[in-house]
């Protein structure tokens, strides 16, 4: 076993290693047919991750990734497909900086007001992902279609919201929710040389993955998802409550999307909700579950380098390259991450029919050989 | 997804076959329908619920809307889940844009056109010949159109006159259409405020005023659809790929090709809805704004069908056009009125066929929109611009029982099922 077992971590690593280097491929042929040097704009992307603050910053980036990444990999895990938690994060984000920003929150002690802002994004999250969760159990709504309108209709609500005579207030030229006020936000770690410090929320990122590890091994719940996920018919038969276990995944899902704009809530020197807030992330969780397969550790690692690419965009800059060939490298990867997982699920199963093959054959051989020697 | 096929509610046992709407029995709900518009501006005085240039603002913003759910309709009919319409759009806005500050409006167009087929090719290319899940593929077309759209505008149009960073040089206009004295006769006609024809010339006096071609080619295309799906050998076996890919196989169709047709004209017609966007005006980034979404919308508010597709298109065309036209606020205002009457009219329908919840729900939100109404004076624009995305999520959740997607719709096709 420990051969193929060997041979299963390769065959899974093959995939995203080889989607990076076909990337980097394609955008290298861009980057010469558009009169650039692909080993400058590269060399320049690497040589910005030796820098303190890029690396900092890729960390911080990272763990805002993984949330969002664990938040779609529950959904995948049972054939969910969690297009809203752009949504759901948004929502939450804009929500509970309203609560967390508002004047009676300042008598509290500052664990109680930390607790409550986070209860209330992921409330909000599980709420707007519950939404698409009971119209795909009571009027059979696909999640895909609800959850891209709710999306948008979370985008103008929160446009209604963020105006001056609702949540948010005008300073200057920007309209934000109330700033948060002293002791309502976690401290940073400052390094020295380094003008991004460390968020110390990176730690509630890692929690959730913990807590997602746990719950897919070790408990009941995550074994019906897997099962459900895995089929749906077997599940039936086995008592699982389809319905049920749609609505508890897709509130799970929601409730980690809520968490997702925390770190750059709590840990961000902005300190409030403006236009300015990060969008889209909820689709990079997308791209990031897909390329870690949706484990609790390659969910890292993808993470990570999706955030490393990220931060060295600006790099690029300083060499005359449009800093959008790292969206483009990052559309390829996920486009040949599949691909390439297609092509490896293939070749997997080839594998298994030859050892499959062999062992018979190898039986059979002993058979006659045993009849043989009988006579 | 796996899950939807257990989960969807059965289609209901309708005890009389459904019938068809005769062209005498539409035109009568079309007069019908114009004549409550009537009542309801004579009543609240937004005259721009259906004034010419509302109508005209409708016009401009269904028309990418229904091209985008026509790009959709082709692709699900064979079986191919798009939710990459909205890159191929910005494909499309960046290839008109190339083409069409050097070369003229229709290079333009055929550019945009040309940028969006390289996207369906490349969707097809995931999802059929490789056969990989067609929502992800979709998705990563998202990230990587934009992208590659930006980087090239950047390259190409921050040194070329006029442009910049983020846009090209303006794209003159196709040519626009406007009938001459029957604009002008039906223009006093409207300008009388009579009940019932007043509305009749002002709805006909925007169609027939300033109209781009390119809406004119959008009805046509819209049109050529239902006919080449539903009436030719071609689409039969089109969309036999998408109800049943493996029982058309058996009978000889080359299902990979039919699919590869589809999502080809699928990318085509995304393209040619981003060039309407950047005709007369420029490439812009961001410019499609989520109508590759809308248009999704659109063709599910249709059910799958192309005229359906073409009522949802207009609908979430008018909400968008005429909240911009309408300055004051007061046309979508009264807009929620008709919304109500909508609803209560699917109330009645959903309890007479047996519905009794669905029906009371409807009747609840219909409420509600009359108190939205009297109690306020305006619509925050914000909330209106959600309505085609609040109406979608409305009718499905109403209708849901009704609406048939192909039956294989974003199934994987391997060739002999493996």
């Amino acid at each position: 076993m420990t051969g193929s077992r060997g041979r299963r971590i390769l065959l899974g690593a093959a995939a995203p290693v080889g989607a990076l280097a076909f990337s980097m491929l394609i955008t290298a042929a861009l980057l010469l047919v558009t009169g650039h040097n692909p080993v400058e704009a590269f060399s320049a992307m690497i040589s910005a991750l030796q820098r303190i603050r890029i690396v900092l910053g890729t960390i911080d980036q990272s763990a805002v990734y993984y949330l969002s990444a664990v938040a779609v990999a529950i959904g995948f895990k049972m054939n969910l497909f969690n297009i809203g938690v752009d949504g759901q994060y948004r929502l939450a984000a804009m929500l509970s900086a309203a609560v967390a920003g508002a004047a009676w929150m300042g008598s509290l002690p500052g664990f109680l007001r930390i607790a409550i802002t986070l209860l209330v994004a992921m409330a909000v999250g599980a709420a707007w992902a519950g939404v698409a969760a009971l119209l795909k159990v009571t009027r059979g709504v696909s999640e895909v279609i609800s959850t891209i309108m709710l999306n948008a209709i979370a985008t103008f609500i929160i446009a209604y919201l963020l105006t001056p005579q609702r949540l948010a207030v005008l300073e200057g030229n920007n309209i934000s929710t109330p700033k948060i006020t002293e002791g309502g936000q976690l401290p940073v770690i400052e390094f020295e040389g380094s003008t991004t410090p460390l968020y110390t929320l990176v730690l509630l990122a890692a929690l959730v993955g913990v807590l997602y590890a746990l719950m897919l091994s070790r408990t009941v719940f995550g074994f019906n998802i897997k099962a459900t996920g895995m089929s749906e018919t077997a599940a039936v038969a086995s008592g699982i409550s389809v319905k049920r276990m749609i609505v508890s995944a897709m509130l799970l899902s929601g409730a980690v999307a809520g968490l997702i704009g925390m770190p750059e809530l709590l840990n961000g020197s902005a300190a409030s909700y403006s236009l300015n807030f990060p969008t889209g992330i909820g689709f990079t969780g997308i791209a990031v579950a897909l390329l870690g397969r949706n484990h609790p550790v390659g969910m890292v690692f993808s993470a990570l380098l999706w955030a490393a690419l990220d931060s060295s965009a600006n790099a690029l800059q300083g060499v005359g390259v449009p800093r959008e060939l790292v969206t483009i490298m990052q559309g390829i990867i996920v486009l040949s991450v599949v691909v390439a997982y297609e092509f490896v699920r293939r070749y997997r199963l080839t594998l298994e029919a030859r050892d499959v093959a062999r062992a018979l054959a190898a039986r059979s051989k002993e058979a006659a050989q045993a009849t043989v020697s009988d006579r | 997804m796996s899950i939807d096929s257990d989960l969807a509610v059965p289609l209901p046992q309708s005890p009389t076959p459904r019938r068809n709407l005769t062209p005498v029995m539409w035109s009568g709900i079309v007069a019908a329908g114009i004549a409550v518009v009537s009542l309801v501006r004579i009543w609240t005085g937004a005259s721009n619920l259906d004034s010419s240039g509302a109508i005209q603002a409708a016009i401009t913003a269904a028309t990418p809307i229904a091209l985008a759910g026509l790009s959709g309709l082709w692709s699900e009919r064979a079986g191919v889940v798009n939710i990459g319409i909205e890159g191929m759009m910005i494909l499309g806005t960046f290839g008109a844009g190339y083409a069409g500050y050097q070369w003229g409006p229709w290079a333009g167009v055929f550019f945009g056109v040309f940028c969006g087929l390289l996207g369906g090719l490349l969707l097809a290319l995931v999802t059929v010949t490789v056969g990989v899940d067609h929502i992800i593929a979709g998705v990563a077309i998202n990230i990587l159109a934009p992208g590659l759209s930006l980087f090239l505008s950047r390259l190409l149009f921050t040194d070329a006159p006029g442009g910049g960073q983020r846009q090209s040089p303006p794209v003159p206009d196709v040519g626009r259409i406007t009938l001459p004295f029957l604009s002008e006769w039906l223009g006093q006609i409207e300008d009388k405020g009579w009940f019932f024809v007043s509305d009749l010339a002002g709805i006909v006096r925007g169609m027939c005023t300033n109209l781009s071609l390119l809406s004119v080619l959008a009805v046509v295309l819209i049109v050529a659809t239902g006919f080449v799906l539903w009436r030719t050998r071609l689409g039969l076996r089109l969309r036999s790929c998408g109800e049943a890919p493996y029982a058309a196989e058996s009978l000889g169709v080359n299902v990979f090709w039919y699919k590869y047709i589809a999502v080809m004209v699928s990318g085509a017609l995304a393209g040619l809805a981003g060039s309407f966007l950047v005709v007369g005006l420029k490439f812009q980034d961001g410019q499609t704004g989520g109508r590759g979404f809308i248009g999704l919308a659109a063709m599910i508010f249709g059910n799958w069908r192309p005229g359906g597709m073409a009522m949802g298109a207009a609908l979430f065309g008018y909400t968008d056009g005429v909240q911009q036209y309408d300055s004051s606020g007061s046309a979508m205002h009264a807009f929620l009125i008709l919304v109500a009457i909508a609803l209560v009219v699917v109330a009645v329908l959903q309890y007479r066929s047996g519905h009794p919840v669905v029906a009371g729900v409807a009747a609840v939100i219909a409420a509600l929109c009359l108190w939205w109404f009297a109690a306020t004076d305006t619509l925050p624009q914000q909330l209106v611009k959600a309505a085609p995305y609040a109406i979608t999520l409305l009718v499905m959740a109403l209708a849901s029982q009704n609406l048939r997607m192909p039956k294989a719709d974003g199934m994987i096709y391997r060739k002999g099922g493996h």
